[in-house]
């Protein structure tokens, strides 16, 4: 079909923002961190092309280790959100009616309309030495000195697992809520325990749900930086926080460039994989959430 | 299945007091007439809001200039994010929605694109690429561009990368649900494209532009990962607290945290009654 010019003018200044948008924001800074990642300083202010950020990565145990356990930690994460948020959503789905249903979802975003910190800082102030837990255990006479839950991986697990169950609860909520009573009741009715219709009916219908909940926490987990940081003090060992390191303190841009492109890869291969696993698509999957 | 057991609903109780445990000590303390953010409660005091700092030694929120500048570098950055989100969200809504060519669906796919990309993977290609960019125009222009180097206006940029799609996303929602014979009618009746847009399209389109611009305030207001790798020396509300949480802070931040609770409360309410409206 032939356009006529005037339309085409006003299609390609109403494509201009989003195209500069998505180049100079999004595409083009990937393409200089992809770039920057392949760089190696040869001799002072020069740089040439090579393997050696990468090659970096395998060789210092540190770095590897922080990787693994990063992506480790963000799997167990995301398997216990899922387990916690499970019985939540399922309540708010199929059990509360009307008024207690909207409440009951509100109070689950209330928390999550705060800040990220907001949030952190009381989990520090219930957790340290100082803080309030320990001093109830005093008071109550079960530790005779303060007790330190902060900076370790509990307390790390604790907060990701804290901060993920919304983007758990929402879109298991959904999956749920389309689910027929009727099948529910066929499924008792044929004799099915509670467990079996929950393993063979509900479960699997919730399977969307399920993976577009799964994808997002752990995207999130990963890609975290205050909760490890804050929460696991030294014993955070968090991935981007290596990212910050080589930038920001090290000024060691390739390396952080190369840590970066690592971290891309790993978020982008799990979410490619979970919907792979599943057959679904992105934007049916972030619809979901 | 709709019995719900006692453990079940033990279970949701004890779910709720656990979302809100954290929230609530950062409340209470902000009262705590203590110079730390820990117990014993030692009395009621307003003064970690608008204390000078005589009775601590070191000021309330309202009084501090950390504080308060801060904040004020949140707003900075905050206003200008939301009122570009809105205004590049809508274009980019009526081209997903109206527009007819070829490559739509690669663009549509584009634009999710940000929100799986870690923030902070975001922020440190934004602050590579610009400073290259930069780099290359001093050199070429022989001046300084210092918008292009660390510091408020690379925030907003970085912000906007992912912003930009949420707005997209609520604008492009409701224009999807726009009854064109409207704007057929009104083209009938004799009306220029211009005067349909104001009177006819825009009306309609209201309750998501509030809402895409409050979302892009809230999120602006509260992002860290993106935001902690472009910061010069002004630092937004969330890097502060970042950084006076490593240090060990005084009653000050819970006084902080509270005020920025309140402040998304109401946010989120309008948020809410807007979206109501929408139905």
């Amino acid at each position: 079909m032939m356009q006529k010019p005037a339309q085409r003018l006003t299609l390609f200044l109403l494509l201009a923002p989003a195209i500069l948008w998505l180049g100079l924001l999004i595409v083009l800074p990937h393409v200089e961190i992809l770039v920057l990642s392949f760089s190696e300083r040869v001799a002072p202010r020069v740089y040439a092309f090579g393997f050696r950020n990468y090659l970096e990565f395998f060789t210092e145990p540190l770095y590897w280790r922080t990787f693994a356990r990063t992506a480790f930690m963000s799997i167990l994460v995301t398997a216990l959100t899922l387990v916690l948020a499970f019985p939540i959503a399922l309540y708010i789905a199929r059990v509360a009616q009307g008024r207690v249903k909207a409440m009951l979802l509100l109070l689950c975003l209330l928390p999550f309309w705060v800040s990220e910190l907001v949030r952190t800082l009381g989990w520090m102030m219930l957790l340290r030495e100082t803080g309030v837990v320990s001093y109830i255990l005093r008071a109550v006479g079960a530790a005779d000195q303060p007790v330190e839950l902060l900076y370790n991986d509990g307390a790390v697990i604790l907060g990701l697992v804290y901060g993920g169950l919304l983007f758990m609860i929402v879109p298991l909520a959904n999956a749920l809520e389309s689910l027929e009573p009727a099948v529910v009741e066929a499924g008792f009715d044929l004799g099915g325990s509670r467990w079996t219709v929950l393993r063979r009916i509900v479960i699997p219908h919730a399977m969307p749900g399920i993976v577009a909940g799964c994808i997002i926490v752990f995207m999130l987990t990963v890609g975290n930086f205050a909760t490890p940081v804050l929460l696991g003090g030294k014993n955070g060992l968090w991935f981007t926080e290596q990212i910050y390191a080589q930038f920001i303190t090290r000024f060691n841009w390739p390396q952080g460039a190369a840590f970066g492109m690592l971290l891309l890869l790993l978020s982008s291969a799990i979410v490619w994989l979970g919907l792979r696993l599943t057959g679904q698509s992105l934007g049916t999957t972030l619809k979901q959430a | 299945m709709n019995r719900p057991s006692l453990a079940w609903k033990l279970y949701i109780a004890a779910f709720y007091v656990f979302l809100f445990a954290p929230l609530l000590i950062v409340a209470i303390f902000a009262f705590n007439a203590s110079p730390f953010p820990s117990p014993p409660w030692r009395g009621f005091t307003l003064e970690w809001f608008t204390g000078s700092g005589a009775a601590f030694g070191k000021p309330g929120v309202l009084t501090d200039p950390v504080w308060l500048s801060s904040i004020g570098n949140s707003f900075k950055v905050a206003i200008p994010v939301a009122l570009l989100a809105v205004l590049v969200g809508t274009v980019n809504a009526w081209v997903l929605e109206r527009a007819e060519f070829r490559g739509k669906t690669f663009l549509a796919m584009m634009m999710l694109w940000p929100l799986v990309i870690p923030g902070v993977v975001l922020g440190i290609s934004i602050l590579a690429f610009f400073s290259r960019l930069a780099n290359g125009l001093e050199d070429w222009l022989q001046t300084d561009l210092d918008f292009l180097r660390p510091g408020l206006s690379l925030v907003i940029l970085g912000q906007l990368s992912f912003i930009l799609t949420i707005s997209t996303l609520i604008i492009a929602a409701r224009l999807r649900k726009f009854d064109r014979s409207l704007e057929e009618a009104a083209f009938d009746l004799g009306a220029s494209r211009t005067r349909v847009l104001r009177t006819v399209t825009l009306p309609f389109l209201r309750p998501s532009l509030i809402g895409a611009g409050l979302v892009a305030l809230l999120m602006s207001f509260e992002n860290f990962n993106t935001t902690l790798m472009l910061v010069g020396s002004d630092a937004p509300l969330p890097i502060t607290m970042y950084g006076q949480m490593r240090e060990g802070a005084t009653p000050a931040i819970n006084a902080v945290s509270l005020l920025l609770m309140l402040g998304v409360g109401g946010i989120a309410s309008v948020f809410a009654l807007t979206a109501k409206a929408e139905r």
